[in-house]
């Protein structure tokens, strides 16, 4: 399937997860000041695993900079 | 001298929040904050970078400063709702800083979109800091929304022009029943310490600091300003007036012209 992951387009298994896209982008699940959003909606943490991700589907991973 | 004030149920004697948008690296950050003695710094969101090294998260907790994300580049009450909820889950804290701007030029709030996107992050259990306009009826309005302090403008964001129209500062100031932030518009300590002067409880700067030609001293002399300013505002200014007020006194004055001279 096909899914969009911070603006970019990425082919992916069917049944992929929150998780895997987390990994993808050579996160460690335990990294600090990281969080996702699944077609406009936070995913917390505890549910990457088990977030299965639809074709089409936009996840957005975001992480803390300087700002403000 | 015990001089704290609250935001919310947390206790801060530091009167300088620090913004940490424009410093070349973490290591002058780190430097900054100690000069600051800053006990609260913001944080921003943007899509994860793998091939940024450390985090600005380790930087803060080094230097034992608290974290206030904010919801900078936001234009939409939408936008800033979800990224104050990818913060909540990315910081584990309930504070955001909360910026929704109308206009890219001059970054200016966009006070419907501000007023929105507030009342759904208090009904959320969000302890909500928003970035406005210097209007004091707006910010009472935010006020009334269960905003937990308010965050007025001097002048636009990094334009370094100061406060431009302190008579509306001053009347905020007196109507607000909750701790008034100055953000954005402070150039230099002086800004700071006027800031303080009309009554704000504290000021937050970010580019007056980074983008000075040296950071760390300049953290440290709006450190100053800020406790300068908060002094004077507690020791009472004598009033202004047109004409002037001599400090010595005429009595006692002694005579040098022989006219003068009494039989």
């Amino acid at each position: 399937m096909i899914v969009t992951v911070n603006g970019e387009r990425r082919q992916l298994p069917a049944s992929a997860t929150v998780a895997n896209v987390v990994e993808l982008l050579e996160v460690s699940p335990g990294a600090r000041g990281v969080a996702v959003a699944l077609d406009g909606e936070v995913v917390t943490r505890s549910r990457w695993a088990q977030t299965e991700l639809a074709d089409g589907a936009r996840i957005e991973v975001v992480a803390a900079i300087q700002g403000g | 001298m015990d001089d704290s004030f609250l935001i919310a149920d947390r206790e801060f004697r530091s009167r300088l929040i620090l913004g940490s948008g424009g410093f070349a690296n973490h290591e002058l950050l780190a430097r900054a904050l100690e000069a600051a003695g800053t006990e609260l710094c913001t944080v921003a969101l943007r899509r994860l970078d793998p091939a940024a090294r450390g985090t600005i998260v380790d930087v803060l907790e080094a230097a034992g400063v608290g974290l206030l994300p904010n919801t900078a580049g936001c234009f939409t009450a939408r936008d800033a709702i979800l990224t104050a909820q990818l913060a909540r889950e990315a910081f584990q804290t309930d504070w955001i800083k909360l910026e929704v701007i109308g206009d890219d030029r001059t970054l200016l709030p966009d006070a419907v979109e501000l007023v929105a996107a507030a009342e759904a992050l208090v009904d959320d259990g969000f302890v909500v800091l928003p970035y406005t306009t210097d209007d004091p009826v707006l910010a009472r309005r935010l006020e009334d929304l269960g905003c937990a302090a308010v965050m007025p403008l001097g002048s636009p964001i990094g334009s370094g022009m100061g406060i431009r129209n302190p008579y509306n500062i001053s009347i905020l100031v007196e109507r607000a029943g909750i701790p008034v932030i100055l953000d954005a518009g402070v150039g230099t300590a002086s800004d700071a310490a006027l800031a303080l002067e009309l009554g704000c409880d504290a000021v937050l700067c970010a580019s007056a600091i980074s983008r000075a030609h040296d950071p760390v001293a300049m953290a440290r002399a709006i450190r100053l300003g800020v406790q300068a300013g908060r002094l004077a505002s507690g020791a009472g200014r004598i009033p202004r007036r047109l004409y002037a007020e001599a400090s010595t006194p005429e009595e006692g004055m002694p005579a040098f012209d022989a006219r003068a001279v009494t039989e």
